[in-house]
């Protein structure tokens, strides 16, 4: 793969995995298209640019960890991945079928080269500070990124996780709080506001950085101030839309969990051409 | 085959305080152990540890859920975790971080949960459980043990360190009897025949065993030969030892300090029911919960003793041909 810095390179890339994502979920018939169009900037500044990692030796020991605790938005996760290399780019329209490897929500008995299976909402920062401690005791200078839907963080587990990271100064562990403001029942803010958020988040001891989670160079300058943050962990709260890039699924309740007709995929990849 | 024939039975460590015993000699062996509490350290043990390799000792506070999926994760980067609290809240408030991020993906974690059956005595039913075997069992591709004494305990969490898989080791709180000799082996999922017998056998776990034991004693008065199976790997079960016991004496008694509908029984009766079918007669906790008493007085109380067994023992030999 391909590493790069270059924001205009990256925004092509995070178009490319949009109209993908579009693909496959069209393809599957089931899905969730929203909250996976939202968060493919953070994806793509994180994969190609952020992390380091190697995709030719996926279980190198040094290498930075990435979790996708909101699991249902796994399409993004597995084209990035197939884009960098990972697994085969010629098998995402398998998603959700039988036997393929890109399960309906992240599944490492079919793709090893996923840090964890997730699915359940609420357990994935867990999973990051256990991997960010067990880097820790291995003095190893390895980094935890995992990334929070944002109806996920109504879990009481994430806030256990959360007074646990600052009590342990877990400064290798980041979260990404994918701020979209809708879930399955509705918005955020009707089903269970979770405002202060960024007061929220601070009380527990955690370096909070606001951001445009669309804005590539934002996201850049975040995930530097948070690999440079000691002795606490940072999480950014990502701005985004859900649907992003598609006119019609732009802050559209429907289409959380809702695969595109073919006509409207059709709508859809024009847009993201 | 049986070791020995006379079991002197003394009181021996809880088996609670066996595993942390264990947790520090693995802790010298073994950089890679860690351990996780939930702010009952003092009573599950694994403080020893705790003072002993800091470094390496996790106090997650009273959450149980978080405490569980950081071990997956502990895991998933090369460590053994051990995490421990009572059974009741380790199982019944993170099952559902034990099945998503442990048994799912089969990570590398170990689950101890002490405290478990009514011999706690006067803390009470809510913080007794009696449904860890039932739950941990219910978990695809786990391990599940119940040592029956110290030198189990101590042996079976030195043999869970060195085995690759998600494990769950059930403890109690009562000091325990002493069954074993300290040079008696113990492999994952092969159960121990304690006394030999060729009229019925009994077949038991955890404090039962010993029981079970004395229950054999009183029937070996009676005329009546008893064989005593220690079942200290509940899941994957023995289903070999089970079925020639079945085959060779004809009827069965399973007893656990556990719900009787859901627990060793019923995982019993299905390797009988697979081999060789024969009479089957339980004893265990019945369809409730205990109450605050003596361990001994409660264990009396809702029928978890050798009367009980021997007494059950005589009813499946009522029924065989």
């Amino acid at each position: 793969m391909q590493k790069t810095s270059n924001a205009a390179e990256l925004a092509a890339i995070a178009k490319r995995m949009r109209r993908e994502i579009i693909e496959m979920i069209t393809e599957a018939k089931s899905g969730h298209p929203g909250g996976s169009l939202s968060w493919a900037e953070i994806a793509v500044t994180l994969f190609f640019d952020v992390l380091r990692h190697d995709p030719s030796n996926p279980k190198w020991p040094q290498r930075d960890r990435f979790i996708l605790s909101k699991g249902h938005c796994c399409p993004m996760l597995y084209a990035v991945m197939a884009e960098c290399g990972y697994c085969p780019k010629d098998q995402l329209n398998t998603l959700r079928k039988l036997g393929s490897i890109y399960q309906g929500h992240p599944d490492v008995r079919f793709l090893p080269a996923l840090e964890a299976s997730t699915g359940s909402l609420g357990e994935g920062l867990s999973l990051a500070l256990g991997m960010g401690l067990a880097a820790r005791l291995n003095q190893i200078d390895s980094r935890a990124y995992v990334v929070l839907g944002d109806g996920e963080i109504q879990e009481g587990q994430i806030w256990e996780a959360a007074m646990f990271a600052r009590k342990y100064e877990l400064d290798n562990v980041c979260a990404i709080l994918d701020y979209n403001g809708i879930q399955l029942d509705g918005f955020v803010r009707d089903i269970m506001d979770l405002e202060p958020i960024e007061d929220k988040w601070r009380s527990f001891g955690w370096h909070v950085i606001r951001v445009d989670g669309h804005n590539i160079p934002a996201l850049q300058k975040a995930f530097a101030e948070a690999a440079a943050t000691k002795d606490r962990p940072t999480i950014l709260i990502a701005h985004t839309v859900k649907g992003k890039g598609v006119s019609f699924m732009e802050n559209n309740p429907k289409f959380h969990g809702m695969a595109p007709t073919p006509e409207e995929a059709v709508k859809a990849l024009q847009e993201l051409a | 085959m049986p070791t020995r024939t006379k079991y002197e039975l003394k009181l021996g460590m809880a088996t609670r305080e066996a595993f942390g015993k264990a947790l520090v000699e693995l802790g010298a062996t073994n950089s890679d152990v860690v351990v996780l509490d939930a702010d009952l350290s003092k009573s599950t043990y694994t403080a020893e540890f705790g003072k002993k390799y800091p470094d390496r000792f996790f106090e997650c506070g009273i959450a149980e859920a978080n405490m569980v999926a950081i071990g997956a994760g502990l895991a998933s980067s090369g460590k053994i975790p051990f995490a421990s609290s009572f059974s009741v809240f380790l199982l019944n408030k993170a099952f559902e971080q034990f099945r998503a991020t442990a048994a799912f993906p089969k990570v590398n974690l170990k689950a101890v949960g002490t405290h478990s059956g009514i011999s706690i005595g006067e803390d009470g039913p809510s913080q007794m459980s009696i449904e860890d075997i039932s739950l941990a069992c219910s978990l695809a591709g786990f391990t599940v043990m119940c040592p029956a004494d110290e030198v189990a305990m101590m042996k079976l969490v030195k043999a869970a360190a060195a085995f690759h898989g998600p494990l769950f080791i059930r403890a109690g709180r009562a000091k325990a009897p002493v069954i074993y000799s300290p040079d008696q082996e113990f492999t994952i999922g092969k159960a121990i025949t304690l006394i030999d017998g060729k009229d019925v056998t009994l077949i038991a776990t955890g404090l039962l065993v010993a029981e079970s034991i004395r229950a054999a004693e009183t029937l070996d008065a009676e005329g009546i030969s008893a064989r005593v199976i220690d079942i200290h790997t509940i899941k994957p079960l023995d289903q070999e030892t089970i079925g020639r016991a079945a085959q060779e004496t004809g009827a069965i008694v399973v007893a656990e300090e556990h719900l009787m509908d859901s627990g060793l029984g019923v995982r019993v009766a299905q390797a009988v029911g697979a081999t060789h079918p024969a009479p089957m007669e339980f004893v265990g906790i019945d369809n409730t919960y205990a109450e605050s008493g003596p361990p001994d007085a409660l264990l009396d109380k809702y029928g978890l003793r050798a009367v009980n067994v021997a007494e059950a023992a005589r009813r499946a030999l009522k029924r065989k041909r």
